[in-house]
């Protein structure tokens, strides 16, 4: 097999990893802090996929431009989500929030159905159709922009987490929820401004898809799904680790297409979802319960 | 009259009395409701809303030519198996005399069971899985080649149309969906190419992939780097478009993409989606007759429901749709009855000359398959899916190898 194949097939899987490492990441952060597991996530970068995708229709507004609009958006919707659905259910046992947000899930697949119907909806850019030439590589341009924004947006999150002192507010709230409060923070509304936070990481990795995948209203669950592998491969509430879990299962589907058979690639995702709960069961960078 | 006597008599009248109502209601029978399931949602929706077409016309054009009321009864499966098979045993509940669809062989499958079971005649418009009337169905017919039909004139053309063109490639690289359709296409070039000796080409590489695949990246590295002369490409729809898109990227530029019988790529949504990189793939398929009487009919029912659309973008999906309907209200005419016995034996007596699809008359053989079905060698030319071969029914001449993208 020609090693410029092999380098090409890995290229691509990596840089699709960081997209799905940035979907991912948002139900990571979710998770670290509010402890709820959000059933609705890869519904929610669906509607993002369809906001970009009719940004582009009606003011032809490329998806890297709309992601300030979506991701304001997105972060106002979680925010409110959290604040007025999902506060409620914090202390109730996790079946009640589990239901719940498949509640939301299949609500968000429904009512996509119904606005959009179930075609399939895309945006058409000339760069889309262009690629970087390096040697014998040939890098997919809107794939490359499509990591590059994910990069950007998770070291974002990651320097906010880290220096700003809502950040450290919320990674206090994360690492002891009645120590937050007695020290006066206000936990609900540190809820609310994460699931805000993840609703937006999840937009922007909407934004950047809308540029790879068509979206349908069906892809939502399959994203759920994908998200949650992801999570566990890396780790559930370290945000490196979503990255580093998206990046492996992207790697690995491609070189599972590649080495194996095409239409095996999913199986090997899962496979690998295995593996790690086999070896590792708190994910590749989590920390033991 | 004795005790004993009384009784039998009137548990026999009873009898009578219950069953000759239905009887007579379906022997009265005025409309024929005709439960019709297609995939109008999830990754074959846009080929099952053209199927859609065909069945949403068909009312009004069988009441003028046969003078027969058909009342239809709408199912979407939602490119789901299992989906189809509920909806199928909701329909035939429902009270639909006859099914027909769906669109997909897997589902046929699927129906093709519950129709068996029920003792409802199941009408396939297209599928192509040799299997569904290979079981000794009583209750199951197609009017649609099988995908040995479909292979076997799809090379037969490859044939035409290298000597048309005076081409003469070495490799080609087979991909094609890992579905039930895809499968059996394969099964049938498996066992059909060694035997069609006038192909000067040998396959270099064989990929499946996921028919509901959203990125072909890794599928189009490996045939680009089979160096193959063509892509022989057995495809659904949406597939069709990301491989294209996905070839260009990668800036593959083989001598051209020839289907030897699938969907996708006549489709009027791989032109929306793809411009003027729809431009010149190939498609071996069972087609339409354009100068039939019976398509201006179909022709003008159709631009009345769809004033914006063409019916040379739907013309497969919708006659094939649209004649499964005429099998069914034929045999319901001839029949005079919606009993599903009565209804199958008229619909295995069928016998259609005035037909819109290519090739001869519909007539089912034994086993429920209507032999004879003609295919031709469609190429997009001008974004409008063009008839090149055979040369009696061709409106252009074929093009191939097609020229790169960038000058298409």
């Amino acid at each position: 097999m020609p090693p410029e194949l092999v380098l090409n097939v890995v290229i691509a899987g990596v840089l699709t990893g960081l997209v799905y490492g940035l979907m991912a990441l948002g139900l990571s952060v979710i998770f670290g802090v509010v402890r709820v597991v959000n059933f609705a996530h890869g519904e929610m970068m669906t509607i993002a996929m369809y906001a970009a995708a009719a940004l582009f229709a009606a003011l032809k507004l490329d998806p890297f431009l709309a992601v300030l609009p979506v991701a304001a958006a997105f972060f106002v919707l979680g925010y409110a989500m959290q604040a007025g659905l999902i506060n409620p259910f914090i202390t109730r046992p996790e079946h009640s929030q589990f239901m719940l947000l498949v509640a939301v899930a299949i609500i968000l697949v429904n009512a996509l159905l119904i606005v959009f119907g179930p075609d399939a909806r895309n945006v058409q850019l000339d760069y889309q159709l262009e690629s970087y030439e390096l040697g014998k590589l040939l890098l997919d341009k809107a794939r490359v922009y499509a990591a590059g924004l994910a990069v950007v947006a998770a070291v974002l999150l990651f320097l906010f987490f880290r220096f700003t002192l809502t950040g450290k507010a919320i990674r206090a709230c994360a690492d002891n929820y009645l120590g937050a409060k007695v020290v006066g923070l206000n936990v609900k509304r540190l809820y609310a401004l994460t699931f805000g936070l993840g609703s937006a990481c999840v937009a922007v990795a909407g934004c950047a898809m809308v540029l790879l995948v068509d979206v349908t209203p069906g892809l939502g669950p399959y994203y759920t799904l994908l998200a949650f592998v992801i999570v566990i491969v890396g780790g559930l509430g370290s945000m490196g680790g979503a990255l580093l879990g998206g990046v492996l299962i992207g790697v690995s589907e491609a070189a599972a297409g590649l080495f194996i058979a095409p239409s095996a690639k999913s199986m090997f995702s899962f496979g690998l979802l295995i593996l790690v709960l086999l070896l590792r069961p708190q994910g590749l960078l989590g920390k033991r319960a | 009259m004795q005790r004993r006597q009384f009784n039998k008599a009137l548990a026999a009248a009873g009898i009578v009395s219950l069953s000759s109502p239905l009887n007579m209601a379906r022997a009265q029978a005025q409309k024929l409701r005709v439960g019709v399931i297609l995939p109008r949602s999830g990754y074959l929706s846009f080929i099952g809303q053209s199927c859609q077409k065909g069945a949403d016309l068909a009312p009004g054009v069988v009441k003028e030519m046969l003078g027969v009321e058909i009342e239809l009864m709408n199912a979407d499966f939602e490119s789901n198996v299992d989906t189809a098979r509920t909806r199928a045993e909701r329909l035939i509940q429902e009270g639909a005399n006859v099914l027909v669809g769906p669109f997909d062989s897997g589902a046929a499958a699927a129906i093709a069971q519950v129709a068996e079971q029920r003792g409802v005649p199941f009408v396939i418009n297209i599928a192509a899985a040799p299997q569904i009337t290979e079981q000794g169905y009583k209750f199951v017919f197609r009017n649609f080649q099988t995908a040995g039909d479909i292979v076997r004139n799809g090379l037969a053309l490859i044939g035409d149309l290298l000597q048309a063109t005076s081409t003469v490639p070495r490799s080609a690289v087979f991909m094609h969906v890992n579905d039930t359709f895809g499968q059996a296409m394969a099964k049938g070039i498996g066992a059909f190419m060694p035997k069609m000796t006038q192909l000067p080409f040998k396959l270099v590489d064989t990929i499946s992939y996921d028919p509901a695949a959203k990125d072909l990246t890794v599928e189009v590295s490996k045939a680009k780097a089979s160096n193959a002369d063509f892509l022989l490409l057995v495809c659904r729809l949406n597939d069709a478009i990301l491989l294209r898109r996905e070839m260009v990227k990668q800036r593959w530029n083989p001598m051209g993409i020839v289907s030897p019988g699938s969907p996708g790529m006549y489709e009027e949504q791989y032109f929306k989606a793809l411009g003027k990189l729809s431009e010149n793939s190939i498609s071996n398929v069972p087609w339409y007759n354009p100068n039939a009487n019976l398509t201006k009919v179909v022709e003008k029912a159709f631009l009345k429901q769809n004033p914006k659309d063409r019916l040379v973008f739907h013309g497969l999906n919708v006659g094939f749709t649209f004649e499964a309907l005429l099998i069914a209200a034929d045999a319901f005419r001839r029949a005079k009855s919606t009993d599903p016995r009565t209804l199958a034996d008229a619909i295995r007596q069928t016998s259609i000359t005035d037909k819109m699809t290519l090739g001869g008359p519909i007539k089912f053989s034994e086993k429920g398959q209507v032999e004879g079905i003609g295919s031709a060698c469609v190429q997009n030319r001008n974004l409008v899916p063009t008839v090149v071969l055979p040369a009696t029914a061709a409106t252009a001449k074929p093009i191939f190898p097609v020229p790169e993208y960038k000058k298409a």
